[in-house]
């Protein structure tokens, strides 16, 4: 081979791959083509798309993924059955307490309903993880409409002032998130929008600082959200962020602050007179239709057709009918059998029938619990429902449209007297008599159920908070206010682990940080015990 | 056999009629092409069967007249001897060139063969140097053979070209169709199944064509694909295939594919550089040969599928016993029992017949080589309603022009798969329905409503469903080589390939079916599905080989390659009635790949081989910023028996080492095409929000890593390759080192950071290590007796090194393996410092009769409490050793093969018996379920499904394929050959594991469609 013939073929493939690369490398740059899919940059850049990311925010709270009932999941790695955020709440609140068992026997759920769960439970990994997702979703939007940006976009005045709303929203829905992260996982990390997206280990924020970060976005979005009963339906309004307020002051002292029960009465009384009025009929509230029940501050909406997903009210309704129930009477085409109650809640009730709370399937079940995966054993719950107050079911047979209750009147009742019990001031007595009265009477139908100043002890309220408000997600946080959550104070069946129940180590007050995060970020601290 | 009689009417007169008449033989050949275009190209309407009769009356037309102008022949008689001595050789080959007449000599040396006066006899025999002799009407033809070193120079396949074995430096290992295991029908990858070291292949199941699983020396990733690059004539394919298919690499017809050449290290897959990190299968198809007159062949077998066992479970008269003694106080169950005796596994399952049809043609048409061939499987599973039908055409052209400087290669490949799915749930159905009740009984609720909870009726499982899917697929490319006439060494070369496919497929549920009643409410289901994929690649590159002087000779390539890979498709699913939607939901993506690659293989005396490649390659997948890699590899090699010290040395023939080293790349993350960029996603409908009386479609701002880029993997290997006895004896012994990092892993953020809980990033890294080694000898090697075996043997060891970004020795890992029974529930882990896809498990305590104590486990961790973290990780579903052994027998015509595998080490978690395996809920309210017999021995009340009682040891033998064929060779005065074989097919399984089948690649025993026991009568005509 001579130096020509090799001068040749090098300038040869230098012609031919110089026009080679220049045509082709572009190619590389690709960006999607699907039509649903838009970077961020097109999102944006359009004003009707920010309700549409506003609404995932919501959505966050209502489904598991883009596709309903699952599919195309939010999170990764977990299965959208009990993945839902609502339904991973229930189960953290509810299954380690007195008022539900899950009989299922999927993974360490079992740990979760005898309260020896470690750090590696993946049902609590999925809660926590619910948490921080809904955390980074409000963050990016709360970073992509900041006031510059939205200039910069060229929006009008009045786009902006609309985009603002959106985003004291999507502020109140990630401060609602930290209250969980709060309640349940105590210090955790912390990461606001001023965090890009991307590889970097956030730093632990203390237990009393997050209570303070919780209270001051509270207070900086409360007058800018619109007035209660102004938004739409399904969006949060002031009267939410004064419910929050009122149960973070509530529960101030289990935060580790100093006890604010003044402010919990400021705040449950801004909702008592806001112009909500109790339902008269309980059971209305759980219902395919309760959209139009009073007493309702903030809903997650469901519907059949729009707003499905296997957590949420889906999973409530058809976790709890089994046995000889029929599905039919409760708008389903078929039974999960799965949820009960344990006796010491059915014991909550009076014996007879007065109160119309009181909402057992007995026939075929037992009331004490000996094995937890026989749905025969416990007394079944007939409290949620997808038909409606007018008789009928809801559009779809496993997806209901019982809407989710989240933030309710008779629970701004209930903290208003608890605090004043408590020693808050601001609040009296007289008037925390009537508003437990007045719950009551709507229980009972007439005055027969209504009790004396006496009688309204801390322990009547904590009762009657469960005779109201069980299997909504309050009961974990009202036990360990009460400080019967954990240790040997309140005894139920299977607490701890076997089925006469035995008094638990105080560590399972907070949830442990799962391992998965302790792994992914060095800087996290675990709980104690854990 | 109707060709068989076309063929005999072909008489004498007739056939000289037309012999002479080239132009006749021309019209023929275009005849039979026009045929396959018409069945492929332009699409005939009505069904399949019909299609298919069209079809095969055109070509016994075809072959009517093709049969009678065949060419007039002679008879060649000769002697062979050995050109040193003189003595006569015995049982050498001779073959006439392009054809498949051959012969081989007596004791005498003597041979006669009848062949074609204008035909080349090739003469062959092991440890001489091959000659090709031209017949030239000559009618005695002796000829003298000389001890060669020509038959080491056989020509090995490797990426973008071919090198002499001799200067082969990389560990690769090719498989030739006469080394296929036989009775295949229609999935390509079971044809080489314990053939090759190092490479396992496990079937997905026993389902008609079911795909497989290719591990190439384990696998490297953990998140990305492990799946090796398929080059199939020169284009790289696809092999996430399309839906609808149940195996991608059925789109070739088995009976067209003439090696099967694996790249093992990196020295050899580098070329292929950010593909080729989990080894490399080049398949090349058979082709016609120039100035061969027409042969033509047809294959076909027709088989019989039975399945081998049954899961143990109650009879109907156990289970009434159980039902009175252990539910005697449920007085509810004892009301529910039926009065019939079902066997639910019997109903479902059944003897499949299939068979199979292949013809071709092929010669060579003047200059112009060319093959032909269409072939028609029609399959039918042991599961009742389970089928496939699948029609495949392939062209091959290869003319020449410009007095051979410009040589041009067609490839065409087109199939039609038509597949009928059984619904798979069915078999973990028969497990559970009661077997007391009659086979058309359903569970229902008082109201006489459907009872979710209760097993579904299996049969109604596969009769209420119907799941169909016709896939198109057409993989072609046009080759052209370019000798340069300043420098006929150098080539340029250009190869356009395509790869499409096109699925349809429907699955419905009739209004009032209780299949999926909860889900769809009675009103039925109808899912509609399409897709379309179209993979399209260019290649352009220089070849230059020539020996440079000083002994020295030289071969390179260099050149660039262009790849795009583009899919759509949607699916739709309603009620039956198409009022009420359920599904609706569409995709679009693209993804390319641009290379730039290099190859010099440099050889010094014949003995010091040198290879070095570079690849640099650029994926749309990654941000500019890091979406080029450099995978470079090199190797040396030294031929030690071409030393003078071993030159002539009677025993050892041949020794090889060789050496190297190679980078890999990985980037195939199959689900995401845009994994860098910050993406929002519109809701499908039923996940919207609701905002006053308005639903609102949401918008969803994805997980990104903006530095997500290649995953890397370091090959080390050394290498044997040895010859004894004139290569009576030849093998091979590989030792490697596989390093991965960077994995492509899907690991938790830290919470908080990104908009999702994991994301798919690069973090940890992974090793395999492992040794390989084969032996192959012609342990006889006479005219009428030659006997031939092989074995092989690979030890994998696979380990994760590192996990996550920060060193946590509390973080237990990845968890992965989900199981059925619960929801969500895994037992496998990811964990540094043990194998990927360990068992995660709890360890069992038993009692002195060595039953397991229900809830009973070691407190491993000594806290008191036995609970979740009690788990430990034991054992590993891959096999660490795994071999295969091969025989082939031949007396006269009669010959008879065998083969099977062995692996060793391979644990399985027995799902079967961990989710049906207690007696919780059997007397439920309203309804009853069987379980396993092995509740019996475990008592287990309630599932413990995390025991490591269900870890088992799946180590087994098989002998998977057994056969017989007789060769008629002297039909017709020589013209036609016949061969009739008969097959059978997953014969015996020697192993300790108590499921049904050992050979599960997840390692997760489920609902596992059972390979069944195949037998099967094939004939091959060639005429």
């Amino acid at each position: 081979m001579t130096m020509k013939t090799l001068y040749k073929i090098l300038s040869l493939t230098v012609i031919i791959f110089s026009l080679l690369i220049t045509s082709c490398v572009k190619d590389l740059d690709t960006i999607p083509l699907d039509d649903d899919v838009l970077t961020s940059e097109k999102i944006y850049s359009d004003f009707n798309n920010y309700e549409k990311v506003l609404a995932k925010v919501y959505a966050g709270l209502a489904v598991s993924g883009q596709r309903g009932p699952d599919g195309n999941n939010d999170l990764r790695g977990l299965d959208e059955g009990f993945g839902q955020y609502t339904r991973a709440y229930f189960y953290a609140q509810e299954l380690p307490t007195d008022e539900a068992i899950l009989g299922w026997n999927d993974g360490n759920l079992r740990d979760y309903q005898e309260m020896d769960w470690s750090a590696s439970n993946e049902f609590i990994f999925n809660m926590y993880s619910r948490i921080f997702y809904q955390i980074s979703l409000c963050n990016e939007f709360i970073r992509e409409t900041a006031a510059d940006k939205l200039t910069d976009r060229g929006f009008n005045s009045t786009q902006i002032s609309t985009i603002e709303t959106f985003r004291n929203e999507a502020r109140f829905l990630r401060a609602f998130s930290y209250y969980h992260a709060l309640d349940m996982f105590g210090s955790v990390p912390f990461v606001t929008e001023k965090d890009a997206v991307g590889s970097f280990l956030p730093t632990q924020i203390s237990r009393t600082d997050l209570f303070d970060y919780v209270e001051t976005e509270l207070l900086a979005v409360e007058g800018n959200l619109m007035a209660p009963k102004t938004n739409d339906y399904g969006r949060v309004d002031q009267a939410s962020a004064w419910m929050l307020l009122a149960r973070l002051y509530l529960n101030a002292e289990v935060y580790g602050v100093s006890a604010q029960y003044t402010e919990a009465i400021t705040y449950s009384k801004k909702v008592i007179d806001a112009g909500y009025t109790l339902e008269d009929n309980y059971a209305e509230m759980f219902m395919a239709d309760n959209q139009t029940a009073n007493g309702i501050i903030f809903a997650i909406p469901y519907d059949g057709i729009n707003i499905k997903t296997w957590g949420g009210t889906c999973f409530i309704i058809n976790a709890q009918v089994g046995g000889s129930m029929l599905p039919a009477d409760f708008g389903i085409s078929g039974g999960w059998w799965g949820l009960r109650a344990k006796p010491q809640f059915v014991d909550k009730f009076p014996t007879d029938n007065s109160d119309k709370r009181k909402m057992f399937y007995t026939a075929g079940q037992a009331k004490d619990i000996t094995d937890m995966f026989n749905f025969n054993h416990g007394y079944a719950v007939t409290k949620w429902k997808n038909v409606k107050s007018t008789g009928g079911a809801g559009v779809n047979a496993t997806h209901p449209d019982t809407d989710q209750p989240i933030f309710r009147l008779a629970d701004a009742y209930l903290m208003y007297a608890e605090a004043v019990l408590r020693g808050g001031t601001g609040g009296d007595l007289s008037a925390a008599l009537g508003y437990v009265n007045e719950i009551r009477t709507k229980a009972y139908g007439n005055t027969t159920g209504n009790i004396t100043q006496p009688q309204l002890t801390l322990s009547f309220i904590l009762d009657e908070r469960a005779r109201e408000l069980y299997w909504e997600g309050y009961r974990r946080t009202d036990l360990i206010r009460y400080g019967l959550f954990t240790g040997g104070g309140y005894i139920w069946q299977w607490k701890g682990g076997v089925q006469a129940g035995v008094a638990t180590n105080e560590k399972y007050n907070l949830f442990p940080i799962p391992d998965a995060d302790m792994g992914a970020n060095p800087n996290l601290v675990q709980n104690e015990g854990y | 056999m109707l060709i068989t009689c076309n063929l005999m009417r072909s008489d004498a007169s007739y056939s000289d009629f037309f012999c002479n008449f080239d132009e006749l033989k021309m019209t023929c050949f275009l005849y039979n092409c026009s045929i396959l275009l018409i069945v492929y190209f332009i699409k005939i309407r009505g069904p399949m069967k019909k299609r298919i009769f069209t079809m095969l009356s055109l070509l016994f037309l075809g072959i009517l007249i093709t049969g009678a102008i065949s060419a007039q022949e002679i008879r060649v008689t000769g002697k062979v001897s050995d050109a040193a001595d003189g003595s006569a050789l015995v049982g050498v080959t001779i073959q006439e060139k392009g054809t498949t007449k051959g012969t081989t000599t007596d004791l005498n040396g003597n041979y006669t063969i009848t062949v074609s006066p204008t035909g080349t006899l090739v003469v062959s025999y092991v440890g001489y140097t091959q000659q090709e002799i031209p017949i030239n009407n000559q009618t005695t033809i002796n000829v003298r053979m000389a001890v060669g070193e020509l038959m080491l120079r056989e020509i090995m396949v490797i990426g973008y070209g071919t090198v002499r074995k001799e200067d082969a430096t990389g560990s690769v290992k090719a498989v030739s169709s006469e080394y296929f295991n036989p009775g295949i029908v229609s999935s390509p990858q079971e044809m080489v199944i314990g053939k090759m070291a190092g490479v396992q292949i496990t079937t997905g199941g026993g389902a008609p064509g079911s795909g497989a699983t290719i591990r190439i020396r384990g696998g490297s990733s953990l998140r990305a694909s492990n799946d090796p690059l398929i080059v199939i004539d020169g284009v790289a394919i696809d092999t996430d295939g399309p839906t609808g298919m149940r195996n991608p690499l059925s789109t070739i017809n088995q009976n067209d594919i003439e090696t099967f050449t694996v790249l093992k290290d990196a020295s050899a897959t580098a070329i292929y550089g950010s593909r080729a990190s989990n080894g490399v299968i080049i398949i090349t198809t058979k082709k016609g040969s120039a100035g061969k007159s027409l042969t033509v062949n047809y294959s076909g077998n027709v088989s019989i599928s039975n399945p081998i066992k049954n899961v143990e479970v109650f009879s109907a008269a156990e289970f009434r016993q159980l039902i009175a003694t252990k539910f005697a106080s449920n007085a509810q169950a004892q009301t529910l029992l039926g009065d019939s005796n079902t066997s639910w596994q019997k109903e479902i399952f059944q003897t499949a017949v299939s068979h199979d049809h292949n013809i071709n043609f092929s010669g060579g048409m003047g200059d112009l080589p060319y093959r032909v061939s269409i072939g028609y499987t029609s399959q039918n599973g042991i599961l009742k309603t389970d089928n496939l039908q699948r029609l495949t055409g392939a062209i091959n052209i290869a003319p020449s022009f410009l007095d051979d400087y410009l040589k041009v290669e067609l490839n065409a490949k087109g199939m039609t798969n038509n597949n009928t799915f059984a619904n798979q749930g069915a078999i973990g159905g028969s497990l559970s329905m009661d077997p007391t009740q009659p086979t058309d009984f359903l569970w229902k609720n008082p109201d006489g409503s459907p009872l979710f909870v209760a097993p579904m009726n299996p049969l109604t499982q596969l009769y209420d469903q119907e799941d169909i899917a016709t896939v198109n697929r057409f993989i072609g490319n046009l080759m052209l080589e370019y000798k340069m006439h300043f420098l006929p060494a150098l080539k340029a070369k250009l190869n356009l390939g395509l790869d499409q496919s096109g699925s349809k497929g429907t699955v419905t549920i009739p209004v009032g079916s209780f299949l999926n009643y909860a889900t769809y409410h009675g009103l039925g289901r109808d899912t509609e599905y399409d897709q379309k994929k179209t993979n399209s690649l260019l290649d352009f590159y220089f070849d230059y080989t020539g020996d440079i002087g000083a002994h020295s000779r030289i071969s390179a390539i260099a050149g660039y390659s262009w790849q795009h890979f583009y899919r759509d498709g949607k699916t739709l699913t309603t009620s039956t009635d198409g009022v009420t939607s359920y599904e609706d939901s569409d995709y679009k993506s693209e993804n390319f790949l641009i290379s730039f690659f290099g190859r010099v293989n440099y050889v010094l005396y014949d003995k010091y081989l040198l290879t070095a490649t570079l690849r640099y390659d650029g994926s749309s997948r990654f941000s500019p910023e890091t979406r080029w890699g450099l995978f470079p590899s090199a190797a040396f090699a030294w031929n030690i028996s071409k030393e003078g010290f071993l030159l002539n040395n009677k025993v050892l023939s041949n020794l090889k080492l060789r050496l190297g080293y190679g980078v890999t790349g990985q980037q195939n993350l199959s689900d995401n095409d845009y994994p860098y960029q910050a993406v929002y996603t519109y809701a499908d409908p039923g996940a919207y929000y609701q905002f006053g009386n308005v639903f609102i479609q949401t918008s969803r701002a994805g997980g990104y890593d903006a530095n997500l880029k290649w995953e890397e993997t370091t090959t080390y290997n050394a290498g044997l390759d040895f010859g004894f006895l004139k290569d009576r004896i030849t093998g091979d012994l590989d030792l490697y080192y596989r390093k991965t990092i960077d994995l492509i892993n899907e690991i938790p953020v830290p919470a908080g950071t990104n908009l999702t809980n994991q994301i798919v990033t690069n973090v940890g890294d992974l090793e395999n290590r492992g040794i390989e080694f084969s032996i192959n000898a012609r342990a006889i090697a006479t005219s009428d007796l030659e006997w031939e075996i092989g074995f092989n043997a690979t030890f994998n060891e696979n380990k994760i090194t590192k996990l996550t970004a920060v060193d946590d020795p509390a973080y237990k890992g990845v968890f992965v393996g989900g199981i059925s029974g619960g929801v969500g529930n895994n037992i496998q882990i990811h964990s540094v410092g043990y194998p990927s896809y360990a068992f995660y498990v709890q360890e069992q305590v038993y009692d002195a009769d060595g039953k397991p104590i229900e809830g009973l486990y070691v407190d491993r961790n000594n806290d008191g409490a036995i609970t979740g973290d009690d788990r430990y990780r034991y054992q590993k579903p891959a096999p660490t050793v795994f071999m295969g052994f091969s025989s082939l027998l031949r007396y006269k015509n009669l010959d008879f093969n065998l083969n099977g595998r062995v692996n060793l080490g391979n644990y399985i978690y027995n799902n079967v018996f961990s989710s049906a395996g207690s007696y919780a809920n059997m007397a439920a309210s309203g309804y009853l379920s069987n379980r396993v017999k092995n509740v019996e021995f475990t008592n287990f009340e309630n599932s413990q499904y995390f025991s490591d009682y269900f870890i088992e040891n799946g180590s087994f033998m098989k002998l998977d394929n057994v056969s017989v064929g007789y060769n008629f060779n002297n039909l017709m005065q020589d013209k036609l050959k016949l061969r009739v074989y008969c097959n059978a097919q997953n014969l015996i399984t020697v192993t300790k594991y108590t499921g049904l089948d050992p050979e599960v690649f997840s390692g997760i025993d489920n609902n596992i469609y059972p390979r069944p026991r195949t037998f099967m009568l094939g004939v091959s005509l060639t005429y």
